[in-house]
């Protein structure tokens, strides 16, 4: 289980600002992609950054990666300031920390072969003699459930879930401690995106890795996350353990996405809160709270428009609202 | 997507393409073992017995010095192949280098590179070779084809640093970047292999550009020297008995037209295949 | 009774090689005024396919086979060429498609588009069209619905395309909706808003809704029967609740195994060990043969549908050994 000694990866108040271009050289406002993002993650622990398009959190992992760049904040991993490194000391660090991709038929170059995917990282960072090369890509590919004669193959002949193991492969090739999971299991198929939320999780035991788990369907997240943080337009709305998020949310935003969670029981006979409205313009963000605009908390007032509620401990989690204490539940909400 | 090999044979499988290949073929193996079979071209020219039509002892005939016409275009073929081979060679290397480090590193580089390719595009080739062989004596042979190739490099490179510029966005550029590799090892492992595509076209495509720009040049007077055969000089020298000899314009015409043709065909039916919408 | 759409052993063919593989390969359903019907599977079962043969989309150069049956009512939509084809496509039957953006056109305003397809179908004034238009928008519920038949499919989110493409769809007023995973694209938050106006529209128009989908959760909330389609057949059919109460085809339980859930106990997903086959080899017999945790010698011979319970059947020999 997780580690709560030292955090191994640690960030402050990340933003990511994109600049975009205004008509006749007139600067547009900025879109604010990731506005003031804080979190933790322990050794051997899954934290989840859930959230619709355009909240922000496929920008937090790559930031924190510096595979772009951040506009302020820090990210301090196993004791580096990522975002002052140079890129020599930089690249010795991104073995310590990879990334899988959420399209299987985008992430692997279609010309070169299985085998040489896998063996990039160790080819680049010189972690074994040329010779030695193919029986770690041989042991990588069983360990993710492969048969290591893939290797001669090439990406096109392989299906998406099988090509996602082929991108875990290549990533635990150079032996990382942390891994961010950018939405990898949701251009699967059901019973393929079971095989590779197993995998993960048992690499997670076997190798003591710690994760970034990017997705949008919480229940997914469920399976595989000790910790969950909601993000809505660039902010964390609100975080906690699974357990307790999911049994007792306190933000209207994740009362809202837990709700509409289509859920495979006839009988359930849950009731759904259907948000009104639209998702605001990161580049136009309301006022005050972010979610003002459509919330549907009864005590919703003045304040929320005005006032940015800080993320504050409420009742198990903590929850960036003025009112978390007393946010309805779906059943109370008067739901659709 | 598919891996190169298979580009081959679906341009095989396309008929246009698979005539030009065999044709190519064809020219170039006769080009390869020709010499051997056939009176030497170079042979010590016969003023006195004047050109003899095409016929038995020679089915192409000979020219005003009776010198055997199939002969010299066979050794005017090793000669022309191989002077847009190189040339072709040295502008496609030059061109993939300058669109690969433009369209990967970006900024100024990018800037400025293709400002260069700008204005270089902007003055027409055949102008800057006239000028610069015209002020020369003799033309070396290596000199005419660095000549060449150093002038038609420019297309290319706007070429890859466009599919540079759709590659690098390609998520696995990403992992790879994400792995730690070096800006050197992403061009070369990533970048590279993925622009094959459009530049064995350009390739392709520009040995009938060159093959017809060198006969053009040799005919007047400023691309291959004689007594070296090329099928522009042949023409060159066959004009004076353009009409009383004109097999010996004819067949150096004609083999130009072929091949050139060829090389078209072929080009076309690799773009075919590498069209997107083919995938 | 006559059902309002009628699809008997539907097959679809396309070239392989030197042989015809079937991705689609024998297909049957029907579908009653008023009912939604999910189609399910994963991908490469041939749901979308079979419903881009019911208007006779198939792609080049797929073909439906002869002998496949598609009645409308009364009327054999497979003799249909031409100008009596294209009357029913969206006239009678309507189609949504999974994504939104690359089914509008970019460069044509939302309410024109709107105008053009109710303007194919009813000869009226191009003002009348626009007035049906507008009612559109309100129906599927755009907020400012003025504003909006003035915008560019850019300007709008996700969830305001999908409604634009369901205005679209309704504006023919068919008798019968095909709606080919028209979430899986957004949201889940907008998923939810989508859903409900597909629901609302359904009741008050009393239109049929074949939907296809991948989503076992989307099913249970929303579709009166489910037919599971695994390999180009259809392998378990029956009433949503019997089919969720009682899911009986070793696949169908292995899907529902695979689920992750939201709720109830946490438990590590049993996957479906193996891949899905290619049309190009289906396997011999039963086609989940491979892949099954169940399979016995029997399973050799291709099983027919067979019943299980009353409306509910399966494409298992379980069916007739365990009765």
């Amino acid at each position: 289980m997780a580690d709560r000694g030292a955090p191994l990866l640690s960030v402050r108040d990340l933003k990511k600002y994109y600049q975009a271009a205004g008509l006749f050289g007139r600067a547009a406002p900025p879109v604010r992609a990731v506005d003031g993002v804080s979190f933790e993650i322990g050794r051997a622990e899954t934290l989840a950054l859930v959230g619709e398009s355009g909240c922000g959190k496929s920008t937090v992992g790559r930031t924190i990666l510096r595979l772009q760049e951040p506009t302020n904040g820090s990210a301090v991993f196993e004791g580096n300031d990522i975002f002052s490194l140079d890129r020599a000391s930089l690249r010795a660090l991104r073995r310590r920390m990879q990334i899988i991709f959420q399209d299987p038929y985008s992430s692997l170059n279609p010309r070169m072969s299985v085998g040489a995917a896998v063996g990039e990282g160790i080819e680049i960072h010189r972690l074994a003699p040329r010779k030695e090369i193919p029986e770690r890509v041989s042991a990588l590919l069983r360990e993710v459930g492969l048969d290591p004669d893939y290797a001669r193959r090439y990406p096109h002949e392989f299906s998406g879930g099988q090509r996602q193991r082929i991108g875990i492969a290549r990533a635990l090739a150079v032996q990382p401690a942390f891994l961010v999971c950018d939405e990898p299991v949701s251009a699967l198929d059901v019973s393929v995106q079971a095989q590779v939320l197993n995998l993960l999780s048992d690499l997670q035991q076997q190798r003591g890795l710690s994760y970034l788990f990017i997705a949008h369907d919480l229940a997914v997240v469920r399976q595989i996350a000790h910790r969950i943080a909601v993000m809505y337009l660039g902010r964390i709305v609100e975080e906690g353990s699974t357990d307790q998020l999911l049994s007792n949310p306190r933000h209207p935003y994740t009362v809202a996405l837990l709700s509409a969670v289509p859920e495979p029981d006839p009988g359930a006979g849950r009731s759904r809160i259907v948000l009104r409205g639209d998702l605001p313009s990161p580049s136009n963000p309301p006022s005050g709270c972010p979610f003002h605009t459509r919330c549907f908390h009864p005590a919703r007032n003045e304040r929320c428009r005005t006032e940015v509620p800080p993320l504050r401990p409420v009742a198990g989690t903590r929850a960036a609202c003025h009112y978390a204490e007393t946010t309805p539940q779906p059943a109370e909400a008067g739901a659709a | 997507m598919r891996p190169a090999s298979n580009v081959f044979g679906e341009a095989w499988r396309k008929p246009a393409g698979r005539a030009g290949a065999i044709l190519l073929l064809v020219i170039a193996v006769s080009a390869l073992v020709g010499p051997w079979l056939l009176p030497d071209p170079l042979a010590q020219p016969d003023i006195l017995a004047g050109s003899v039509p095409p016929g038995l002892g020679h089915p192409f005939g000979t020219d005003q010095l009776n010198r055997d016409v199939l002969a010299r275009v066979v050794a005017g073929a090793r000669v022309s192949l191989s002077v847009s081979l190189l040339a072709v060679g040295l502008s496609v290397t030059i061109g993939a280098a300058v669109g690969l480090v433009s369209g990967y590193w970006g900024g100024v580089v990018d800037a400025g590179l293709m400002r260069l390719v700008d204005g270089a595009l902007a003055i027409p080739r055949l102008f800057i070779l006239l000028l610069v062989l015209a002020t020369m004596d003799r033309v070396p042979l290596p000199a005419l084809i660095v000549l060449i190739g150093a002038t038609g490099w420019f297309a290319t490179s706007r070429l890859v640093r466009a599919e540079v510029l759709r590659i690098r966005e390609e998520t696995y550029v990403r992992a790879a970047e994400a792995l730690g590799a070096r800006r050197r090892h992403i061009i070369l492992r990533h970048l590279l292999p993925n622009t094959m595509g459009p530049l064995l076209v350009a390739a392709t495509l520009g040995v009938g550009d060159v093959i017809l720009l060198e006969a053009g040049l040799s005919f007047l007077g400023l691309g291959v020297q004689p007594p070296t055969p090329s099928w522009g000089s042949m023409v060159l020298d066959s004009k004076e008995v353009l009409v009383s000899a004109p097999w010996a314009s004819i067949f150096p015409g004609l083999a130009i037209v072929i091949t050139v043709l060829s090389a078209n065909l072929v080009g076309d039916a690799l773009r075919e295949t590498l069209d997107p919408r083919s995938a | 009774m006559t059902h309002v759409l009628e699809v008997q052993n539907l097959r679809v063919s396309f070239p392989a090689d030197h042989r015809r593989v079937y991705p689609v390969d024998g297909v049957s359903f029907w579908l009653d005024r008023g009912e939604t019907l999910a189609l399910v599977g994963e991908s490469g079962c041939g749901k979308s396919l079979s419903s881009l043969a019911l208007l006779q989309l198939v792609p080049s150069p797929g073909q439906i086979d002869p002998g496949s049956v598609i009645r409308l009512a009364d009327t054999d939509v497979l003799a249909l060429r031409g100008e009596a084809l294209r009357r029913i496509r969206g006239r009678r039957i309507g189609m949504i498609f999974q994504d939104p953006m690359t089914s509008l056109n970019p460069v044509f305003r939302v309410g024109d588009q709107i105008v053009e397809g109710i303007l194919a179908h009813f000869k009226i004034s191009r003002a009348e069209a626009r007035g049906r238009a507008l009612q559109l928008l309100q129906e599927v519920g755009i907020p400012d619905p003025v504003e909006r038949l003035n915008a560019y499919p850019h300007q709008l989110s996700g969830g305001m395309r999908q409604r634009v493409m369901i205005a679209i769809a309704l504006a023919a007023e068919p008798e019968i909706l095909v709606a080919d995973e028209p979430t899986t694209a957004l949201d889940v938050t907008v998923q939810a808003q989508i859903l409900e106006v597909l629901d609302r529209l359904r009741t008050s128009r009393g239109m049929a809704v074949l939907l296809i989908t991948h989503d076992l959760g989307i099913v249970a909330g929303r579709a009166d029967r489910v037919a599971v389609m695994y390999a180009g057949q259809i392998i378990e059919e029956a009433p949503t609740e019997r089919l969720f109460a009682n899911p009986s085809h070793p696949y169908t339980q292995g899907l529902f195994a695979s689920v992750p859930r939201i709720s109830g106990p946490l438990q590590r997903l049993t996957p479906i060990r193996g891949n899905v086959p290619a049309p190009s080899a289906w396997p011999s017999g039963c086609r989940f043969r491979p892949r099954c945790p169940k399979a016995f010698d029997q399973s050799e011979k291709e099983p027919p549908l067979l019943p299980v319970e009353i409306d509910h059947r399966m494409r298992c020999w379980l069916a007739e050994r365990d009765g």
